[in-house]
């Protein structure tokens, strides 16, 4: 099978790699660049774990094929911490127990830095929606709404500043 | 022990909310789970799995499949030992080994949809692939059961033919797909049922249901020359899975080391195994580490849900509200193996009454789905769901309030349980009276809302658990223990083991070991980790006290009853020798090799004593007249939790176990089609609740403390999910003035119930 | 094993000429492609990425009405202020298929040309009366939306056709639309039923032009003539918005199936045809 070379940007850095056609970004970022971050929780788009940001919009990574990301800019939840520093959504999931088996953490907090960078006030109502599409089953999200909002407060108040 | 420790006044660590000693690695995405682990040069395993629900396997054909260029290995039963019927205690529950085996790969008959029935191994996903769809396998279709009451009816196909139900008064002479009945009893129904003023029954049915774990399950295995094995995978318990494969293998324990991974989720689906064995033959097999990871489709398919039911409750009381009569038959889907909860949900129906009067049967009954797995206080919420809906609608009857009722009939310190034993150190009244007392009890509904109350009960356990501390010469701690961290349990055992020690928890690096490097522990589940491994790390740091204490006697040259151990250091309190001054933690350790060597401990305990779990839950909903949507609009849990150690992650649990009850109650289901096949084995139709679903849910944690337990704890991670279901259904009563007693309650369900009142 | 290839061509042309390759597939946002993929349910030769057409992404104004490229994603419609005032139904239509995730990637053409009788983009377009823009080896042509899909996940597009854009007609004063849907979760599930009305007004608030469209209660989504025509000539009082329910009733085929039955299909549909059509003509209103 004649494989295809990608290049791409991931979380900043120049990256290449080889794909098959039929590959996903998933498996590309998982098997292909070492970065396990992003999880596959179902492969059709209903759970999030996978999530990553395309060229600035948020996506499952499984319903992404590999080559379509030719030129583009992705950005995975390795890339979220930055400088040695947690994000403020990273710092007040923890704060906040927002997790417990972790497992749809990454693509969580890959989905809420989404929304704050587009919606910096959200409602309890639109974060919620917002993030329907990422199944967590141990928290009930109860700790996770409250983590996002608190953080979107503290940013709010850190870019006031 | 607890004698040798000076209990300092307050705690100062237990209680508290630090940040999860994990947390780090789980927010960056460093945390390693099932499928994040590769090993050099390993292959892709892959399953053919059966597409009929019932069928003779006539014969396998591997031949092509293993010509095909890049396939390394290609297994079926046939590589397998044909095990005898052995049963064997995994911990939390029993399972026959053979069944086990039977499930891992079949062997002559297929019993669901989704069943193995061969594997390989190659050096792509795609080759592997390619590989299944080239095994010939020759299938002789048989009719099939799904359903529970069908499965039990003389003229049901017969899953086992060497089956025969057992727990009859007269041994049955023909086979049947009835494993088992359970039966208890006290008193005189008959008679209490005649004197009674009131009398409520009804028919009540729920459908199987799955853990839905995001994680998928994922493993890699190593089969070396020497039959020396590694595995790698996400589980509830590594020794768990290091025993069963060993025996489905026929291989020495001791050849088998098993590393466990990160876990996402499990809520008991991980209590057994699916894939290890097989990754592990596939590995002998082709001299290559195997890889398998199951898609979101096999999780469904083939991985343990739990039963669905047919259940028949009556409730008798006088008209003060006594309840003196009680009738409960469960009947539950165990799917291909027997083994479904009902005996837990026979065990627990009645566990929060006082009740001079009942009878309760239980049925086990095997049917053409996958065999069921431990969920979450497996079989309470089924049972629950009945007993719950029933008391609801006595309440109403009697003219009482729902929770009057309960408080009326409940079980206190000194009742004799339905089950058997006398309770002790409960915190049930106070965990009813929090609701009643509740802002959310008192307040007012609109229009199309209803309020709906149920309780729940679980026993919790303790258990055989190992931790060992070693303290590293600064002064620190390391914590290891053989239990899985599947919802924040490292940050408990950190806690405890700081607490204990009087550090800070900053200082203690909790880990959980390979079964190579730890003794051996039950798995995670039952609600036992914080109660039972907790116990042995706060002794283990009992331990590390005693040592430290004469080890600075032999310095301070005083008896060791002189030495003290406070806020982690040692006093010393003998008068003559005021000059000594104190030494922490942290200067002993320095000095540890003029002392007698490295500082470590480790205790191994079989705890007893757990506490059991009650739970009181309030939930108000509002329907959608016109569509039957149902929304949940505000939820109040209560819990006694016996000693909160992390407060957040108790509060968590509780959260989870609600949601998880919440969407059993209004949407999931197993949905199968004509020929038995499972029709919505996905995220998409399998319906878990997403985040816009739920309110934000309040708990409520009581602390009456277990005295067998250090600090109190008791287990809180398994009763939030027992009284949901029924606190729904009994919402949705208030709401729309119909009794729906068949789970899922969906938006055509409640449509229909609406339509039908007339 | 069977070679997969992977084609990105930028001009309408040569998509058409990749598209009439043996096994080839078109890719919008590849939402469903990607999903019926992993799950064989399709095994395309050549996948034909339909994103890196001019013309394909994007929304225009053009000769007062919209034109909308068939594979752009959802949110880039969502944030469309123009198109959002004029078309909201149209916009919220497609803006109720999938997650945010999903959102991201899923298109308007994607959602049409996949076949499903409940995709919930494609009601509001029929509704508003939209055309495509079909491209094929022999040319351009123009044809209403619900001439496209002939049945649970067939088109009547040609070999080497593909839809390229969808053109909302210009759109008059104190007009709007609305697209409605029921799910038994809030958010994630596949429509049981939906609905878009799509509503004209005379300034005294008389309806001069209604079209309803139906989506998941018949093998294809519906336009239902006679469920527009009972709310021409009056405002929305009991009586017409009672005969709208009823003429939608009257047209849904549904099947039951795990999502819902025939009949809890049928009785929503009027419930929320009812309920578009008011909050299209509070919105035509405002």
């Amino acid at each position: 099978m004649s494989k295809i070379h990608i290049t791409t940007t991931v979380n900043g850095d120049p990256a290449e790699f080889l794909a098959s056609p039929g590959m996903t970004l998933l498996d590309a970022l998982r098997d292909e660049l070492g970065l396990t971050g992003a999880k596959e929780g179902c492969g059709s788009g209903d759970c999030g774990a996978c999530s990553v940001m395309l060229d600035g919009r948020l996506v499952c990574s499984c319903l992404v094929l590999a080559p379509e990301v030719e030129g583009c800019r992705v950005e995975t939840i390795e890339g979220m911490a930055q400088g040695g520093q947690l994000h403020p959504l990273q710092q007040k999931f923890l704060e906040h127990a927002a997790l417990q088996c972790g497992f749809c953490t990454p693509g969580l907090l890959v989905a809420a830095k989404a929304l704050l960078d587009a919606h910096p006030d959200p409602t309890e109502v639109e974060a919620r929606y917002w993030l329907a599409g990422n199944l967590c089953r141990c928290t009930g999200y109860d700790k996770i709404i409250r983590a996002v909002m608190d953080a979107a407060a503290e940013l709010r108040q850190e870019r006031a500043a | 022990m607890s004698e040798t420790l000076d209990k300092p006044a307050a705690l100062n660590v237990v209680g508290t909310r630090p940040i999860r000693p994990d947390g780090a690695d789980k927010v960056t995405g460093r945390a390693t789970y099932g499928a994040d682990y590769n090993m050099p040069g390993q292959l892709v395993g892959r399953i053919l799995r059966s597409p009929h629900a019932h069928a003779r396997i006539v014969s396998i054909d591997t031949t092509r499949a293993r010509a095909l260029p890049g396939v390394k290995a290609v297994v079926t039963s046939a590589d397998f030992p044909d095990l005898a019927s052995e049963m064997h205690d995994g911990g939390e529950a029993a399972s026959n080994l053979r069944d086990l085996s039977l499930n891992v790969l079949a062997r002559g008959k297929v019993l669901y949809d989704g069943h193995a029935v061969a594997a390989v191994a190659a050096v792509s996903a795609a080759v592997a692939e390619e590989a299944l769809s080239r095994i010939k396998v020759i299938y002789e279709t048989l009719p099939h059961v799904i359903d529970v009451e069908p499965a039990m009816s003389p003229d049901a196909p017969v899953l086992h033919d060497y089956m025969f139900t057992e727990g009859l008064e007269t041994p049955p002479t023909t086979a049947s797909n009835i494993a088992k009945r359970h039966k208890s009893e006290r008193g005189d129904v008959d008679a209490a049922f005649a004197a009674a003023d009131v009398i409520v029954e009804d028919r009540y049915t729920t459908q199987a249901v799955h853990q839905g774990y995001i994680e998928p399950q994922a493993c890699v295995a190593a089969w070396a020359e020497d039959g020396r094995c590694e595995v790698w995978s996400s589980s509830q318990g590594q020794f768990m899975v290091r025993t069963y494969c060993a025996k489905i293998l026929g291989l020495e324990i001791s050849d088998i080391r098993v590393t466990p991974a990160e876990i996402g989720g499990g809520f008991g689906g991980k209590t057994t195994v699916y894939l290890e064995p097989i990754a592990l033959a596939l590995s002998r097999a082709s001299g290559h580490p195997v890889k398998m990871v199951m898609t979101r489709e096999d999780v469904f398919r083939a991985t343990g849900p739990t039963s669905g039911a047919v259940m028949h409750v009556k409730l008798g009381a006088m008209s003060d509200g006594t309840i003196t009569a009680a009738t409960v038959e469960l009947k539950f889907q165990a799917g291909a193996f027997p083994g479904s909860p009902v005996g837990a949900a026979c065990m627990t129906a009645l566990a929060c009454y006082d009740i001079a009067n009942f009878t309760i049967v239980g049925w086990d009954v095997v049917t053409n789905t996958p065999k069921t797995a431990a969920y979450r206080a497996p079989g309470a919420p089924i049972a629950a769901f009945a007993v719950e809906s029933a008391v609801d609608d006595l309440a109403r009857k009697l003219g009482m309030d729902p929770i009057a009722l309960r408080e009326k009939n409940a079980v206190r310190d000194g009742t004799k349980a339905a089950y058997g034993p006398t309770f002790a150190n409960i915190g049930y009244v106070e965990t009813l009276a929090a609701i009643r007392d509740s802002d959310h009890y008192k307040s007012p509904l609109k229009p199309n809302q209803g309020r709906g109350v149920a309780v729940g009960f679980w026993f919790n356990i303790g258990g055989e658990s190992t931790a060992a501390i070693h303290i590293s010469e600064d002064g620190s701690a390391a914590v290891v223990t053989g239990n899985p961290d599947i919802g924040g349990s490292r940050a408990s055992m950190a806690m405890m083991a700081a607490e204990t020690l009087g550090v800070p928890v900053e200082r203690v690096r909790p880990m959980i070991g390979d079964t190579a490097s730890i003794g051996y522990s039950m798995l995670t589940g039952g609600s036992r980790t914080t109660f039972a491994t907790g116990m042995a790390v706060v002794q283990a740091a009992e331990k590390i006290i005693l040592d430290l204490r004469q080890r600075t006697a032999k310095l301070w040259d005083v008896s060791v009853d002189h030495v003290v151990w406070r806020m982690g250091q040692a006093e010393c309190i003998d008068p003559a020798k005021p000059e000594k001054k104190p030494m922490t933690l942290a200067a002993l350790a320095a000095q540890s090799g003029r002392t007698g060597g490295p500082i470590s401990a480790q205790v191994t305990l079989n705890a007893q004593g757990a506490g059991p779990g009650f739970a009181v839950h309030v939930c108000d909903l509002e329907v959608d007249p016109e569509t039957g949507h149902t929304s949940i609009v505000r939820y109040t849990a209560a819990q006694d939790v016996g000693r909160a150690i992390h407060p957040s992650y108790v509060e968590g649990q509780i959260q989870g176990g609600v949601a998880q009850g919440v969407g059993w109650a209004l949407n999931e289901a197993y949905i199968f089609d004509r020929d038995g096949r499972m029709e919505n084995a996905g995220f998409l139709d399998y319906r878990m609740p997403v985040a816009s679903d739920l309110p934000m849910l309040d708990t409520i944690m009581i602390e009456v403390p277990n005295p067998r337990h250090p600090f109190g704890a008791k287990g809180v991670g398994e009763v939030p999910i027992v009284p949901p279901l029924a606190a729904v259904a009994n919402a949705m009563r208030g709401a729309i003035g119909v009794r729906m007693s068949s789970l899922p309650l969906s938006p055509p369900a409640v449509l229909a119930a609406l339509d039908g009142k007339g | 094993m069977p070679e997969l290839a992977y084609l990105a061509p930028s001009s309408p042309e040569e998509a058409a000429r990749a598209l009439a390759l043996a096994g080839s597939r078109p890719l919008s946002g590849g939402t469903d492609l990607l999903v019926q993929l992993r799950a064989g349910r399709v095994k395309p030769g050549v996948i034909v990425d339909l994103k890196k057409i001019t013309g394909a992404m994007g929304v225009r104004e053009e000769a007062g009405g919209f034109v909308i490229g068939a594979a752009t994603s959802g949110a880039v419609l969502g944030e469309h202020a123009g198109l959002v005032r004029a078309w909201p139904g149209v916009v919220e239509g497609a803006n109720l298929i999938g997650s945010t995730q999903v959102q991201g990637r899923a298109s308007l053409g994607g959602n049409l040309c996949n076949g499903s009788p409940a995709a919930d983009g494609v009601p509001a377009l029929i509704a508003a009366r939209a055309t495509c823009v079909i491209v094929g080896p022999n040319g351009r042509r123009e044809a209403p939306v619900e001439s496209v899909v002939t049945g649970p996940g067939k088109t009547s597009l040609a070999l080497g056709e593909f839809v390229l854009e969808f053109r909302l007609p210009p759109r008059p004063a104190r007009a709007s639309d609305a697209y409605l849907r029921l799910i038994p979760r809030t958010e994630m599930d596949i429509a049981v039923a939906g609905v878009g009305v799509n509503l004209v007004l005379d300034s005294a608030g008389v309806v001069t032009h209604a079209h309803v469209a139906i989506g998941a209660v018949a093998p294809t989504a519906l336009l239902v003539a006679d469920a527009g025509a009972a709310l021409v000539g009056g405002k929305l009082d009991d009586a017409r918005l009672a005969a709208l329910e009823a003429a939608v009733r009257a047209a849904c085929k549904p099947i039951s199936d795990k999502r819902g039955t025939a009949e809890y299909r049928t009785k929503i549909a009027g419930v929320l045809a009812r309920r578009a059509a008011l909050i299209a003509y509070d919105r035509a209103g405002a």
